[in-house]
């Protein structure tokens, strides 16, 4: 009798979580299989579900939708640039600074932390200013770049961590068979380091394709915004059409939610509970 | 092998910054600023936002990560939902809420109006409503990474801890105060810090529900900087977040010693 009043509290606190994280999703998908009429109804499910909002995104068939494709295309050439370039960058720096022990590495993950520490609303200001000075507002670099500056911070500071508990031996051993640093780097590092490369190389991704401020900051023309600054240009208007964005904002939410599922062991554990044990 | 990052910290960190510091001289921008009746209102949301959001989220995770430690396949299944908010991007989301807040067509006041026959309240119309809303939809965005923190810290705690004081007859209170309390209570701290950094920063949460309205009476200082910076008052834009630094700055060079001191000790 005991062990059922235990179980039966835990179920007590687990239907309030169920509803709270469920309740916004649910009413994505059941405005995207709504009609507009049956949507604005408040109704909890619709009389006749469709998915014929989908057909009209797909072949962009609203004034909101004329870019889709092209938003859609630029959202993941943005992400995927910053992910590649967030790698290289962060790894290259991470192994200088953690297994080359050069000069001024220190100072240099000192820059890094400072900037992640920093509220990036508070970055996108002066960022904007500056894009402007470098003529590179309106141009998808200018995001790719601001989203590099962002992400890199954490992605030195997390493969630093993972690169300093490398056993130290592996760099003597290929330094006495005559390796030079490049070789050690090719060879020795980057095949170790592949999970933790995955992660970053993920978390940059995401964090570029999901981000909003920066991208409507810097990116204002029809055929260069990704599709995040798209979607809040369905605000424009009262009477915009919120199942066809409901059903455009859950094509735009699937990759990035699989994505994250799929790396979850990585993304979790590993990324993020480093970062604030005391 | 480092001059990749040090040109890109250069050239988007250091020289923005810079330029931006350089912008925001003019003590007549602040004279215009503090003037500006909407940055008063804004000044008092931040402290709300930042005091009744973080604590609210954080005994929330706190309470929540002392539920996801049951060892129960179900429980692990719903910790994999429960993760959702963080997983989906925030425009989607806050989007769904703010049209389940609409106070004529909204999922909510259709089933209030169901349930009591009356017209529920105009949510996002009202400043005190939208704001707490905004609140509530940082939270609904932030718990899940919270509580898997302290949950981590939870599981880190040795189990014959809790053996022991189970022997000794202690009630779940006791053990909450004895053994599990200390041990996150330096996880627990640090955490509420970084999270106090991050909420200024938030500006999603109050940008795309209520965009600052009605009649400005919702901003924080994050969506107030990017306001000036929508009306072409780019010096403004830079006062509001210079009058800012002296708040923020303790709290990041608190992290960096935290985290520089972590690093040192491995």
């Amino acid at each position: 009798m005991n062990k059922f009043v235990r179980e039966a509290k835990l179920w007590l606190i687990a239907i309030p979580i169920l509803l709270w994280t469920l309740l916004p999703i649910y009413h994505i998908f059941l405005f995207s299989i709504s009609t507009k009429d049956s949507a604005f109804s408040g109704a909890l499910w619709p009389d006749k579900p469709t998915l014929r909002n989908f057909g009209t995104v797909f072949r962009q068939e609203h004034f909101y939708l004329h870019h889709f494709w092209e938003q859609i295309w630029n959202s993941l050439w943005i992400a995927v640039a910053t992910g590649l370039l967030t790698l290289a960058i962060a790894t290259c720096a991470a192994f200088a600074i953690s297994r080359l022990k050069v000069k001024g590495g220190r100072a240099v993950m000192n820059a890094a932390l400072f900037t992640y520490f920093i509220p990036a609303a508070f970055l996108a200001v002066p960022m904007y200013k500056a894009m402007g000075t470098y003529g590179l507002l309106n141009n998808r670099w200018s995001l790719v770049l601001a989203m590099v500056t962002l992400a890199s911070p954490y992605a030195i500071w997390v493969l630093k961590q993972a690169s300093d508990k490398l056993p130290w031996e592996l760099d003597e051993a290929a330094r006495i068979d005559g390796a030079t640093p490049l070789q050690l780097f090719r060879l020795v590092y980057l095949p170790l380091m592949m999970p933790s490369l995955v992660a970053i190389g993920t978390y940059a991704l995401l964090l570029a394709w999901n981000e909003y401020l920066y991208a409507f900051l810097l990116l204002s023309h029809e055929n260069t915004i990704p599709l995040a600054v798209g979607l809040g240009h369905f605000l424009a208007s009262d009477d915009s059409p919120w199942e066809l964005l409901m059903a455009t904002a859950l094509i735009y939410a699937l990759p990035p939610a699989a994505i994250y599922y799929a790396f979850r062991r990585y993304m979790v554990g590993g990324l993020t509970v480093g970062a604030v044990k005391g | 092998m480092l001059t990749p990052y040090i040109l890109v910290f250069l050239v988007f960190v250091l020289y923005p910054v810079t330029y931006g510091l350089w912008l925001a001289r003019h003590p007549q921008s602040y004279v215009t600023l503090f003037d500006d009746p909407v940055f008063f209102r804004t000044v008092v949301n931040t402290i709300i936002f930042l005091l009744v959001a973080v604590n609210v989220k954080f005994a929330l995770a706190l309470f929540l990560s002392g539920f996801f430690v049951h060892d129960r396949a179900w429980i692990r299944w719903l910790s994999v939902i429960f993760i959702i908010p963080w997983a989906v991007p925030a425009i989607p989301t806050i989007f769904s809420i703010r049209f389940m807040l609409n106070p004529e067509w909204g999922l909510i006041n259709s089933v209030w109006f169901r349930l009591t026959a009356l017209d529920g309240p105009n949510w996002l119309n009202d400043p005190r409503l939208g704001l707490t809303m905004a609140m509530v939809v940082h939270i609904w965005k932030a718990l899940p990474f919270w509580t898997l923190i302290l949950i981590a810290g939870r599981l880190a705690i040795p189990r014959e801890l809790y053996e022991a004081s189970s022997v000794d007859g202690a009630t779940p209170w006791q053990k909450f105060k004895y053994v599990t309390w200390p041990s996150i209570r330096t996880l627990y701290l640090t955490s509420t810090i970084l999270s106090m950094i991050w909420t200024l920063g938030d500006f999603n949460s109050v940008y795309l529900l209520t965009g600052g309205g009605p009649a400005d009476l919702t901003h924080v200082l994050s969506t107030l900087g990017i306001r000036y910076i929508r009306l072409d008052q780019v010096d403004q834009a830079m006062a509001t977040i210079v009058v800012a630094l002296p708040f923020v700055l303790p709290f990041v060079y608190f992290m960096m010693k935290r985290l520089s001191a972590d690093d040192e000790g491995r």
